[in-house]
């Protein structure tokens, strides 16, 4: 696919997302959708590339975007000031090449892997809590990340990243990583990574204590509520419901 | 005895070590040996029925238990065993 013409949705402009959409911009993306309903505060700057000092108090998807716009000024940079839920996900996935989740939390990160198996749109999921990440592309077709992991923690289980912090290199390294990966999910040469017709699906697994990374492989779950044998046809917001971090 | 991996996030369980070994012939026994050494960890593996959670896998020398014998999966010496949890941050 020829990157001037392709379409990128970037979920959240935070520590994942900012690395993420600054390799797209640099590597020729056309077009990059950031959609995130908050505003910089001097703490994310630690982590969240994209923003200055000075951008503090101002919508992070204003800040994003016009860095995107320097960092490649020809770049379509879209401002989407919204938090994506149940409501507006199918709409945000919809008419885009590959989607990329650098969100914070469990409800948006199972919500864009319901919305994009749905909707048959590519995407790349991303997470980092402390000194770990995690990696998974999903192209049409191929396992998902619901196949593997089935069900949302609930809020007293999952560790949130106010509690366990999260270390800016390690999320620049796996937000580079997921747009790197996405830009592989596009040329159809993914390393690794499942294409619709493969049968297993790759978590790559990112340890920035030891340097290492490690991948393990799943199939395809018969019993996985969004692609398979009993599969949901729309997103009932009910099963989105988490506190962010 | 087989090796298990714990991620980063629980790893304040085993006072901060990457790996430790437990005894078991079984993914279950693992787990039920790896509480006596490392007090809450099975919980934070296993439901209140001793299942394991829906945002937790296990695999076994890469292979996830899910499609072998789940907790009855059989391990041996020199077999490693990965705990694979769903994360959430990266704001």
């Amino acid at each position: 696919m020829i990157r001037s013409r392709v379409r990128a949705l970037v979920v959240g402009a935070g520590g994942l997302g900012s690395p993420a959409a600054r390799a797209l911009a640099r590597a020729g993306v056309g077009t990059i959708a950031v959609a995130d309903d908050d505003v910089v505060d001097l703490s994310n700057l630690h982590r969240q590339v994209l923003h200055r000092a000075a951008d503090a108090g101002r919508a992070k998807v204003d800040s994003a975007i016009e860095a995107l716009r320097r960092i490649a000024p020809t770049v379509e940079a879209v401002a989407i000031r919204e938090r994506l839920c149940a409501d507006n996900a199918l709409r945000l996935v919809r008419g885009v090449d590959v989607v990329l989740d650098g969100s914070d939390n469990f409800a948006t990160k199972f919500l864009v892997n319901d919305a994009c198996v749905l909707a048959g749109v590519p995407f790349v999921h991303a997470g980092a809590v402390r000194w770990g990440g995690q990696l998974l592309a999903v192209a049409p077709g191929a396992p998902c990340y619901r196949c593997l992991f089935e069900e949302l923690p609930p809020p007293a289980a999952g560790v949130s990243c106010r509690e366990a912090g999260i270390v800016g290199p390690v999320v620049g390294v796996v937000g580079a990583l997921q747009a790197e990966a996405a830009l592989a999910l596009l040329d159809g040469t993914a390393s690794g990574t499942a294409s619709g017709n493969d049968a297993l699906s790759t978590l790559l697994i990112y340890d920035g204590l030891s340097g290492s990374f490690r991948r393990v492989r799943f199939a395809r779950n018969p019993g996985c509520r969004v692609c398979g044998d009993a599969r949901i046809t729309a997103l009932d917001a009910s099963n989105y419901r988490e506190s962010a971090c | 005895m087989p090796t298990v991996r714990i991620p980063t996030s629980l790893r304040k369980l085993t006072q901060g070590r990457e790996e430790v070994t437990a005894a078991g012939a079984t993914v279950r026994d693992l787990l039920t040996d790896l509480e006596k050494q490392h007090p809450g960890l099975r919980t934070r593996i296993c439901d209140d029925a001793g299942a394991l959670r829906r945002f937790v896998n296990v695999f076994v020398r890469d292979e996830d238990v899910r499609f072998l014998q789940n907790l009855d999966t059989p391990v041996k010496e020199g077999d490693e065993v990965s705990i694979v949890p769903a994360i959430a941050g990266g704001r």
